[in-house]
């Protein structure tokens, strides 16, 4: 699973990169909309966030560029942001847009089991998943959070902001050994995993693994002429998946 | 006033990253024990009044009172705490309850370095580490904050992020919580982000408005008809009014931040020129764009100089409980100056906010009338802004006296800057 902020450095770059994952092999791109006040991303996405946003990016332009190219990709599209753009928005005219534009989930990090329901009926009456996620702090309350899941779980790997780490140290196993016990809802492993062996790692305990500042470094190198080098990748880490 | 799961009416809330939710809980199920712990009282008392100087006084404003020739105006002096503002009372609470959960750490935002200024404070008395995220536009402006902290003993941060102010500082502390867990307490300055801490530093902070009552019955024998207090976050405002709230006699006004004025984009005034949105882990009233994106603010004071307000008064707000008004730079500055040169005290310019309402105000109230207005800090920190706002580099003049050390910029900074302060 990949992870795409959208608009950086352009709208017209995102839709070459989403088909370039698509075509190399990804099981579901998670399309970032830009937030001025990203609170749980690193400095990777952050830069991602302010060029996007700089460039003009709203969520309006993102969902006529996810209409645009809609019927090319065949992965879902989930999109990944943080709860004032939705809420700001209007909680059901956004999920309006995304049942429109063929958006199967919403994932946001500053929404807790605890405050889901701002969110999570109105994503029930769209047919939408509103993605839950588990941290390592989570402990007991991984049977809670994970027997409420919709979609997929997402695994917090690490203490901390995204962003890549050269060592993943929190036992995935055990976290989700505790998720398997209180649902049948996959779960995938995101937060820090920057290479093909970490993949690979991770894909030892979790149904998937989840790619993000590794992947958005690649673009703030590359810029517009980023669909090649991104497709490389996403193909290296598929392929060091399927050695398991 | 707060329901179980943190909500004050439809704000508040606890919207935060899973990996902060076992924190926050502990830490509400800590305050809840200790709260009513006649040991943590007694030795938090002891803090307020043998170290703070508490209670503070209540001054009776008398030139300013008959030179506006209205109501009685009071002045809570919250200035002449320990560390030179209400910030103390709130951080001594966290502090000792930071300790008592074990914690050997605390990191805080700061805007105008007064809180900084307050937790670097307290970490030096009982002995914890400090590391305080500050903007860069803000440590610019408020050069000697910085070097206090220093001096205290506490690691600066400066964040680059954003617009380099106090939003900026208090998502760089959420990221760096989420990093840091087992050891650390985020001493939050004002009554904002996730449940629990607008109810904590509310209830820290309450300690002002019971004074406030307290002293009005002695000396006028009735309670006060108007409190007004300037609001950022809105701490000093909520702590002079949390206990009056039930008194519907009592007149309630918040200070927002007009900066260049409200119809300006250069503007902090949340109540006046936001919506309902939610960020920094609570639902109340932002100033964003029509997309949601957090709009960038502008104060002269670096304390007011944050887009959104405490969950409390967003509900005070919707319940028409209390006003908020909004008050210009300019106007803030000549209160500023108004009060230096009538009563002899020289405000905080977040102060000088609230200042500037009663100056309006009290010329229109009868003179059998009363108004408790908070000087939440004093203003030695903020003589080298205005100066400046007024034309004036007091910076560049001294730069000539004080020879250049290689080596030793912020000591050479710090000399610069302090004419007379402390």
């Amino acid at each position: 699973m990949a992870f795409i902020t959208c608009g950086d450095p352009d709208l017209e770059t995102t839709k070459t990169i989403v088909r370039s994952m698509a075509s190399n092999g990804v099981d579901l791109i998670e399309l970032g909309i830009p937030f001025s006040d990203p609170t749980a991303e690193g400095p990777v996405i952050q830069g991602a966030n302010v060029r996007a946003l700089k460039a003009g990016t709203t969520t309006d332009r993102i969902f006529d560029m996810v209409e645009s190219i809609r019927d090319e990709i065949g992965v879902p599209l989930v999109f990944m942001t943080y709860a004032n753009v939705v809420f700001s928005y209007g909680t059901d005219r956004f999920l309006d847009r995304c049942v429109r534009a063929g958006i199967k989930g919403l994932i946001l990090p500053d929404v807790p089991y605890e405050e889901k329901e701002e969110f999570a009926p109105s994503c029930e009456r769209h047919g939408m998943c509103l993605v839950s996620m588990v941290a390592p702090t989570s402990h007991e309350r991984i049977a809670m959070i994970a027997r409420e899941s919709k979609g997929f779980l997402y695994v917090v790997s690490s203490l901390g902001v995204t962003g890549t780490r050269s060592k993943i140290t929190t036992d995935i196993g055990s976290m989700t050994k505790a998720i398997k016990e209180a649902t049948d809802t996959p779960c995938a492993v995101g937060f820090g995993i920057s290479t093909p062996e970490q993949a690979k790692e991770m894909s030892r305990h979790a149904d998937g693994v989840i790619i993000g500042s590794a992947i958005v470094r690649i673009v703030a190198q590359n810029g517009k002429d980023s669909a090649g080098p991104v497709g490389e990748f996403v193909r290296s880490v598929k392929d060091a998946m399927r050695s398991l | 006033m707060t329901n179980p799961n943190g909500r004050f009416g439809i704000h508040g809330g606890q919207y935060i990253p899973e990996t902060l939710m076992s924190t926050v809980i502990e830490l509400e199920e800590a305050y809840n024990h200790y709260k009513d712990d006649p040991g943590f009282k007694q030795e938090l008392d002891a803090l307020l009044n043998e170290y703070a100087g508490r209670p503070s006084r209540l001054y009776f404003a008398k030139k300013m009172t008959e030179d506006l020739g209205g109501a009685k105006i009071y002045l809570k002096r919250e200035d002449l705490n320990h560390t030179g503002a209400h910030k103390i009372n709130n951080v001594l609470g966290q502090a000792l309850l930071a300790k008592k959960m074990g914690k050997t750490r605390l990191i805080a935002e700061t805007g105008a370095g007064q809180h900084g200024v307050a937790t670097a404070t307290a970490a030096a008395l009982m002995g914890m580490e400090c590391v305080v995220y500050m903007g860069v536009e803000d440590m610019r402006r408020q050069a000697l904050n910085v070097y206090r902290m220093r001096l205290l003993g506490a690691e600066v941060r400066g964040v680059e992020t954003g617009t380099g102010t106090l939003k900026d500082a208090v998502s760089e502390c959420m990221r760096e919580w989420t990093t840091r867990i087992d050891d650390t307490h985020y001493c939050l300055g004002s009554v904002m982000g996730p449940h629990p801490f607008p109810t904590i530093v509310r209830d820290f902070q309450s300690v002002i408005g019971k004074e406030i009552r307290a002293q009005m019955m002695e000396k006028e024998g009735k309670l006060p008809d108007m409190l007004v207090a300037c609001v950022g976050g809105g701490s000093n405002a909520i702590g002079t009014f949390y206990d009056f709230i039930g008194d519907e006699s009592v007149e309630l006004v918040g200070c927002e931040a007009a900066g260049k004025g409200i119809d300006t984009f250069e503007t902090a005034a949340t109540i006046n020129t936001g919506r309902l949105g939610i960020f920094h882990g609570m639902k109340s009233y932002f100033c964003q764009d029509e997309y949601g994106q957090i709009a960038p603010v502008y104060s002269i004071s670096a304390g007011l100089d944050y887009p959104g307000i405490g969950p409390e008064h967003a509900w005070l707000h919707d319940m028409r409980r209390a006003r908020y008004v909004a008050v210009t730079d300019e106007q803030a500055v000549q209160a500023f100056e108004y009060l230096s040169r009538t009563e002899g005290i020289i405000p905080a310019i977040e102060s000088s906010h609230a200042l500037a309402y009663v100056i309006e105000q009290a010329p229109r109230m009868g003179k059998d009338k009363t108004i408790v207005v908070t000087l939440s800090g004093r203003g030695d920190k903020d003589v080298a802004a205005i100066a400046r706002y007024r034309g004036e580099d007091i910076h560049d003049r001294d730069q000539r006296r004080v020879q250049p050390r290689e080596g030793a910029g912020g000591i050479h900074h710090l000399r610069r800057s302090r004419p007379g302060d402390d």
